[in-house]
């Protein structure tokens, strides 16, 4: 009844969406959407040079994607820009460095818009398994990390004070979500990796009375936004990346409406209404 | 291993002219102080004459550039930072608060709550609690994990005055009941909680150190704070003979300045033996006479 590669984009898309949801609660405990994005952005340079030095693509965005963050880092702690700044300018720039690579390979012919916004076509039984490998594997890290990072997330200086090591937290973290980006890049695509993050924790948020009920959660309505997503991508022939966005985001307004348990979220979003 | 007595006997922690530099400057310098089991240091001093600083250096969050910090090995600590903003996003209850950075029981979790008062709050997000509400969160959660040190970095701020008697009333409790050492910031130059044994004054380094006792029991004391608040506060008079200007120098009592206030530079009043303190030179402040044991008998009430 369904095509094998739709099967494929499915399974793989709700792997992603499962170690999604903790990572993207972090991402907005931490305000850390836009350095995700930046992570997500540079991508496309790791793209680019897998394709310059003919190494695996995944591997080559990891390793990219790593270097962004510690590079984000170490400009971070040097405190001569503010953060918002860096990231503006890592962020552009490591695609545009990427989209100019590119261009200048005229040798090859790749699918752009398949790597900026996701190709349920592109979908292989191998990348099923790393998916899944990978997914597994940060799973197992958050909940060995989970505690040092949420105690870090409150307060580092606290954790630090109290035996845990925030610092290796939070280097273990990019290193997450650097792998998270690699593996996530076909499915969503580089550009809208981060809503994948955020969104379905954001809609979770209302829910949860605790973090790691949030965290569940996310991961639960990642995977129906995954789903939704790729259906309706399947029947408008619509960019997978983008149909899996616009169904978190349908996912999100509907968290919004005034049945919910929580009485507050109901009153904000009457009072929302009018502007 | 036969003698016991050794390690409890021994400091928990104690600075040797310990001094933090950041960006070319000195935040403090020159710390010395020690905090034993069952004894309370309070800090006090100006905004940035580095109390906090003193005290992250002391727990190890920041490392001294100069000096040295010894702790006891497996020093366990219960921290409650001066500020601490919990996003509203992260969905946090009282009780998933307590086991923040370790595995608690479930009756330690309740008995922390009921010693703060904050048993019937446990259920309620820590986004919705009042001020004081909220540092009776973090103390509760700071004396669940059964700390050797507790370090309580202006827990009384936000707290209104009956609400800081009760604070401290409760913090001597802890020290009293578990035996914990305690080092506590004061963000009151003046008013300090009257079971401290040591107060250490900063002001970029140790300005003057002594006992609050002597003068929380004066009639004038009484007079001020009333009967209540006598046996829980107590004011630690001092004044400084300089001010610690903007750009770093320093600005003395007789209207010289110079670029470090450390002693020897001639501008220091106390060194010329005059007295800086208005309460008894048996204070052991270190102004009327140097290095003099600044240790209490034992003379605690259970």
């Amino acid at each position: 009844m369904l095509d094998d590669f739709f099967i494929r984009a499915l399974v793989a898309g709700i792997g992603i969406a499962i170690v999604a949801g903790p990572l993207g609660c972090f991402v907005i405990w931490r305000r850390m959407a836009y350095f995700g994005d930046t992570m997500a952005h540079s991508a496309l340079l790791g793209v680019a040079l897998s394709l310059l030095l003919e190494l695996n693509l995944m591997v080559s965005v990891f390793i990219v994607a790593s270097v962004v963050s510690l590079l984000l880092l170490f400009l971070q702690k040097r405190g001569a820009l503010s953060t918002d700044a860096l990231l503006g300018i890592l962020s552009h720039s490591a695609l545009s460095i990427g989209l100019v690579i590119v261009a200048f390979m005229t040798w090859v012919r790749i699918d752009l818009i398949g790597f900026l916004f996701g190709d349920i076509l592109a979908v292989s039984e191998a990348d099923i398994d790393i998916i899944w490998g990978g997914g597994i594997l940060v799973v197992f890290a958050l909940v060995y990390l989970w505690r040092p990072l949420l105690a870090s997330t409150v307060n580092p200086e606290l954790a630090e004070a109290e035996g845990l090591r925030p610092d290796r937290a939070r280097l273990f973290f990019m290193l997450l979500m650097a792998l998270v980006i690699a593996i996530a890049m076909k499915i969503v695509g580089i550009l809208l990796i981060t809503s994948l993050l955020i969104i379905p924790a954001a809609t979770a948020r209302r829910f949860a009375g605790s973090p790691e009920i949030m965290a569940v959660l996310a991961s639960l309505i990642g995977a129906l936004a995954v789903a939704g997503g790729l259906f309706g991508s399947l029947h408008f022939d619509t960019p997978s990346g983008p149909s899996i966005v616009v169904a978190a985001l349908a996912l999100f307004v509907l968290s919004l409406l005034p049945v919910g348990r929580r009485l507050e979220s109901a009153s904000h979003f009457s009072n929302g209404g009018h502007q | 291993m036969l003698n016991f007595r050794s390690p409890e006997t021994r400091p928990l922690v104690s600075l040797s002219n310990t001094g933090v530099r950041r960006n070319g400057r000195w935040l403090v310098r020159g710390v010395e102080f020690s905090i034993s089991r069952g004894e309370i240091v309070t800090l006090i001093g100006p905004n940035g004459s580095g109390k906090s600083t003193t005290a992250k250096t002391a727990i190890g969050v920041m490392k001294p550039d100069e000096g040295y910090v010894e702790r006891i090995g497996g020093l366990k600590v219960g921290y409650v930072p001066q500020k601490l903003a919990i996003d509203w996003t992260l969905p946090l209850t009282v009780e998933r608060l307590m086991t923040l950075t370790g595995p608690l029981k479930g009756r330690e979790i309740e008995e922390a709550l009921a010693a703060t008062g904050m048993l019937h709050m446990a259920k309620a997000e820590v986004q919705h609690l009042s001020g004081g509400e909220f540092q009776r969160a973090l103390l509760a959660r700071a004396i669940a994990r059964k700390p050797d040190l507790l370090v309580l970095d202006e827990p009384v701020q936000g707290v209104d005055f009956s609400g800081e008697i009760a604070l401290y009333e409760l913090i001597k409790q802890i020290r009293n009941r578990t035996g914990c050492g305690i080092l506590l910031i004061s963000h009151d130059l003046h008013i300090v909680m009257a079971e401290t044994d040591t107060v250490v004054c900063l002001n970029g380094h140790v300005c003057c150190r002594g006992t609050p006792q002597a003068v929380s029991q004066s009639p004038e004391y009484l007079k001020l704070f009333g009967r209540r608040a006598a046996g829980t506060l107590a004011v630690y008079s001092h004044h400084h003979d300089h001010t610690h200007l903007p750009d770093g120098r320093v600005l003395h009592a007789d209207g010289s300045i110079t670029e470090s206030c450390f002693p020897g530079d001639g501008h220091h009043h106390h060194e010329e033996g005059e007295d800086v303190h208005d309460h008894d030179p048996d204070c052991g402040c270190g102004h009327h006479a140097r290095l003099h044991g600044y240790e209490q008998p034992e003379k605690r009430d259970a």
